[in-house]
């Protein structure tokens, strides 16, 4: 017990870290997100084709697997190409590793702007067809039909997939403990090897993940009330 | 004036429209009448090009749609359309569904479009009801205030699609009342539709179709008194 209460303050800052890694990974999966998620609706194939192979790739892929091949994979072909380079020009070498924390957000951002894709390529399909059949009626273009008729009515159905994905985002953080990035549950795991309290501390780092996701879920059910309106 | 040459329109295999030939003049009201599944619809849908011919022409003002280097939002900003199922857009007002189009596409101040706005309500018997969003209406409000908002682009031509099958009965009669006012107006209009009665006082000319064909044509009279068709008669014995 009274391992739990003295490395709360440790634990509170991991839970900040993995809080800042989650809305930075989550901002950049929106961008990425977007972007996949119309050129999948688009109608030019070969974009089309390219976001598929994006979003089929980190969806059908462990998270686990994607973080090292990022952290430790990438930049062994780096260094590879490095030799190679250094080998035929005589320059210096420049590179060796990827820094953590950008590995870490280059992995989360790529994995959660996969699942966002499919979450806004849902979205914008469950409007009725109708929707653009008026717009388009009236003399709008694809891009102002888009922009005026269908995206706002398909955020407002994306905010609880994306409120999901948020959670889910901030609990697979844990994994990146695996390439030794110091958020919660690594600095858990720390004071439980140093300590062997582990169930009262692995019951702490639970409880502060509980925490945020809770608070989470009742802002994004908060969000959908005051959204109601119109459908 | 819309001039509709040769239309033929496949969904794959299966053939909608078969050699579809029709002219319809400025300011005629036309109705078109028929079973389900006749192609009326598509029929309507190729004249704004919501659905695109498989082959054949649609030509308004002589102008080709089916060319392609005819801009189709330019000339659909002449081609009003009511649907069935109103599709009004529901994150926005009434007042927001009639001006988005004329701001964003006619670059029409805020304020003007309105002024053109209300007018038109008014014209529906909705002023009431601007600043409300379509599902606090009834459906025959929201099919109205969807006739408001195709008006407002100021079109020549209006296309109604089975604008009143949607609603109920007591409903009907104000849409209606709303389309004979247009008609008198002068309004070119293509109207896809199973009241019967409307077509005898309004229609200035019937156009029976079945199986993706016109097969009769005429004068309201013509074609309700003494169809000459077959299959016009054994439709018409059905539901008169």
């Amino acid at each position: 017990m009274e391992v739990a209460i003295k490395s709360i303050p440790v634990l509170m800052q991991g839970a900040g870290i993995t809080l800042f890694i989650t809305i930075v990974s989550i901002c950049f999966g929106l961008i990425l997100g977007l972007s996949a998620g119309l050129a999948r609706l688009s109608k030019n194939r070969i974009l089309s084709f390219f976001a598929t192979c994006y979003i089929d790739f980190f969806r059908g892929t462990p998270l686990l697997v994607q973080l090292v091949l990022i952290y430790f994979g990438i930049p062994d072909i780096l260094r590879d190409i490095q030799e190679g380079l250094v080998a035929a020009f005589g320059i210096d070498p420049f590179f060796n590793n990827i820094p953590t924390l950008a590995a870490v957000l280059i992995a989360l951002s790529l994995n959660s702007g996969a699942y966002i894709g499919e979450i806004f390529r849902a979205g914008v399909q469950s409007i009725e067809k109708g929707q653009i059949e008026a717009a388009r009626s009236l003399g709008m273009t694809y891009r102002q039909a888009m922009r005026h008729v269908i995206l706002p009515q398909a955020f407002k159905r994306m905010i609880p997939p994306l409120g999901n994905e948020f959670i889910t985002l901030l609990k697979d953080t844990a994994l990146v403990s695996v390439i030794g990035f110091g958020e919660l549950f690594h600095r858990g795991d720390l004071i439980v090897s140093r300590t062997f309290e582990a169930f009262a501390v692995y019951m702490e780092v639970a409880l502060i993940y509980l925490i945020m996701t809770l608070t989470f879920s009742r802002f994004v059910d908060y969000l959908e009330r005051r959204l109601k309106y119109g459908d | 004036m819309i001039e509709i040459k040769n239309l033929y329109k496949c969904f794959n295999e299966l053939e909608v429209l078969r050699d579809i030939n029709c002219r319809i003049a400025s300011r005629e009201v036309v109705v078109v009448i028929g079973p389900s599944g006749s192609g009326k619809s598509t029929f309507l849908r190729c004249i704004n090009m919501l659905e695109k011919p498989s082959s054949g022409d649609v030509s308004i003002n002589g102008v080709s749609l089916t060319d392609p280097k005819t801009n189709i939002n330019e000339m659909r900003q002449e081609v009003g359309m009511v649907f069935q199922q109103f599709n009004l857009f529901p994150h926005k007002t009434v007042m927001e569904n009639i001006t988005l189009a004329p701001v964003r596409v006619r670059s029409l101040g805020n304020k003007q479009a309105e002024e053109v706005g209300m007018e038109l309500l008014e014209k529906v018997g909705l002023s009431d009801k601007a600043y409300a969003y379509p599902q606090k209406l009834s459906g025959g409000q929201q099919q109205r205030a969807a006739i408001a908002r195709a008006l407002a682009m100021r079109p020549e031509i209006m296309l109604f699609d089975e604008c009143t099958s949607a609603l109920d009965p007591e409903m009907v009669g104000d849409v209606l009342t709303v389309m004979k006012d247009l008609a008198r107006e002068g309004m070119t209009m293509v109207v896809v539709t199973h009241e019967m009665g409307f077509a005898r006082e309004v229609g200035d000319r019937v156009i029976f179709m079945d199986e993706g064909m016109i097969v009769g044509e005429g004068t309201p009279e013509q074609i309700f008194n003494n169809p000459s068709h077959e299959r016009t008669q054994a439709f018409l014995s059905k539901i008169l």
